[in-house]
């Protein structure tokens, strides 16, 4: 019986053969923490007798969630964290380069093949480069840090299959909601998503974060997409290494397959306040917004603000909404600045901020206070997400937020 | 030992807001458990009390903020019909026992409760409920007490050597 790109992975870096519902002690390729999570996971190392990091090159910090720091106790987070990385020679990108998934990424910190795990629920997001990538609590991570490796019970794989090409102003982030209503909150716990289909091998390295990146909004343990020729070619000059195959099996055994088509798909939103809510923009168009958020590591990319852009055209924002647009990156931000974007969404009027987690973080800034709502690129509408717990939160597309960020109430984005 | 009663989807946002993740002290933690979504949580809970839920609790962040919470409040057991994968491990890591449960809607809010692990059974008021068992591999690190006591000792790991099937 043929294996899974996941069971591939396992056996590959273990010399065996492992499938699916194995547990397994397997060495990790990365392990990421961040300001919110990285100073308990420090703090566990320690308390479990760890004295030298497994090996620093393997480990990334960063800090994205609380920065600049917003209070004193996340400025003492941010000291600690520092002496750490200064005391285990860890290269600490620190707040200067944005959000941890797109850093990891960029930075060529996770390739075809790896085995990642992230202090970060969003950390199955490196499967758009064909690793396997898993989010993980502190005290696990304490334990990463200490040996290098960590229990992983190997998951079965559900197969979305995507055909049919994308409509105009619908994209991967429209997609990831559709799947996410049809699979459910918890229709893929314990398991993992391959993104397969002719559609997915045109999808763009962005469009496949963003799939991936939803990943856990559907309880799954990774996404993955399989390594091609888009994902080596994003590779060079962030990794040196040859390319490898590295698909699933014709006959692996799968889960489940599903299939969806994607020719006839309408903008896509999740209502409040869970992100299996997706409905056609239309069923909640006319629906008033205070408050518009594009970034995360869902959708702040270069293609992100360029669509958002694009959608502006030559119009203002809506002077009742704060729109609030934040690069995922700093590359990501020199792109945008470069492509003279940032002077156009200022000029319009939204606050362009530096790099980080912004508002979907729900406690920095950009928090909504009650009976207020947000219509955001990010991932997540829990209630309370972004501020007061009687505030809504809808999420949709850069295409969307932009088209509705003009008007001041949700939009088609092929209306404006 | 009372129970507190919530629905399906329990995110971790729900158990400790994002404003309060610079705390990690399950005591102050613990003061802000379930703010905004039941507020009577954090003033009366009480050492021992069990958090019943429905369906994929603990769902979102890898916040283990979330578990410590619970912690801080006293609440050392939560019953579930089922669990978000992140918080099935962060609870069993930090000493929270996350207990499956199917028929959790034979539960009632503040049902006097008392649970036999060894025997599967919970008691609710009288009624009995039975429980799933945990997952083998999980429970050496029950048994030690959490993730730290069961790694502390632990010069190395062996490495890629299947566990359970």
């Amino acid at each position: 019986m043929g294996a899974t790109i996941v069971e591939k992975i396992f056996s590959k870096k273990c010399g065996g053969d492992i499938r699916a519902g194995e547990v397994v002690m397997a060495p990790v390729d990365g392990a990421m923490i961040h300001d919110i999570t990285g100073p308990l996971a420090i703090q566990k190392f320690y308390e479990m007798g760890g004295s030298k990091v497994f090996d620093p090159k393997h480990v990334i910090m960063l800090f994205d969630h609380q920065i600049p720091a917003d209070s004193i106790p996340a400025a003492e987070n941010h000291v600690y964290m520092r002496k750490f990385a200064a005391e285990q020679q860890i290269h600490n990108y620190d707040i200067n380069e944005g959000v941890c998934h797109q850093v990891v990424l960029e930075k060529g910190r996770a390739a075809p093949g790896e085995i990642i795990v992230g202090a970060d629920s969003h950390t199955c997001m490196y499967g758009a480069a064909g690793a396997f990538a898993t989010g993980i609590g502190s005290t696990d991570m304490g334990f990463v840090l200490k040996f290098g490796a960590l229990y992983f019970k190997v998951p079965g794989t559900i197969r979305a299959e995507v055909s049919g090409k994308f409509p105009k102003r619908v994209g991967a982030k429209d997609l990831i909601l559709s799947i996410a209503a049809d699979i459910g909150a918890d229709g893929a716990t314990y398991e993992a998503i391959e993104f397969a289909g002719k559609t997915i091998s045109k999808l763009d390295m962005a469009g496949r974060m963003t799939c991936c990146n939803m990943a856990i909004e559907m309880g799954a343990k990774a996404g993955i997409v399989a390594p091609d020729k888009i994902t080596w070619e994003y590779m060079k000059g962030r990794r040196k290494m040859k390319s490898f195959p590295l698909e699933s099996d014709d006959d692996a055994s799968f889960v489940t397959k599903r299939s969806y088509t994607v020719s006839d798909m309408e903008p896509q939103v999740a209502v409040p306040h869970n992100v299996d809510t997706g409905v056609p923009v239309s069923r909640v168009a006319g629906t008033h917004i205070d408050q518009v958020f594009i970034g995360s590591c869902t959708n702040g990319r270069f293609e992100d603000l360029e669509e958002a852009a694009e959608v502006l055209g030559r119009k203002k924002f809506n002077p009742k909404v704060r729109v609030i647009i934040i690069p995922a990156s700093r590359d990501e931000y020199l792109k945008t600045l470069k492509a003279g974007l940032i002077g156009k969404f200022v000029k319009a009027g939204a606050l362009v901020e530096a790099p980080c987690c912004g508002p979907c973080m729900g406690g920095a800034f950009g928090l909504l206070a009650p009976g207020e709502v947000s219509l955001s690129t990010s991932n997540r509408n829990f209630k309370g997400r972004q501020g007061s717990t009687e505030g809504k939160v809808y999420l949709c597309s850069p295409a969307t937020a932009a088209a509705s960020a003009i008007t001041g109430i949700i939009t088609d984005p092929r209306e404006v | 030992m009372r129970v507190w009663k919530f629905g399906d989807d329990i995110d971790t946002d729900a158990i400790i807001p994002g404003r309060f993740l610079t705390i990690y002290d399950p005591k102050e933690l613990a003061k802000h458990a379930f703010e905004g979504t039941r507020d009577d949580f954090s003033k009366k809970a009480k050492e021992g009390d069990i958090v019943v839920a429905g369906r994929n609790f603990g769902c979102g962040s890898s916040r283990e903020h979330a578990p410590l919470a619970l912690i801080g409040a006293g609440v050392k057991v939560v019953v579930a019909q089922s669990f978000a994968r992140i918080f099935f491990r962060n609870a069993i890591n930090v000493g929270v026992l996350p207990v499956v449960c199917h028929k959790t809607d034979q539960i009632a809010d503040g049902a006097k409760i008392t649970l036999n692990i060894r025997k599967g059974i919970i008691e609710a008021d009288g009624k009995k409920v039975k429980i799933e068992q945990v997952p083998e591999f999980m429970q050496g690190i029950i048994d030690a007490g959490g993730l730290v006591e069961y790694a502390k000792n632990m010069k190395e790991v062996p490495v890629c050597t299947k566990s359970h099937r």
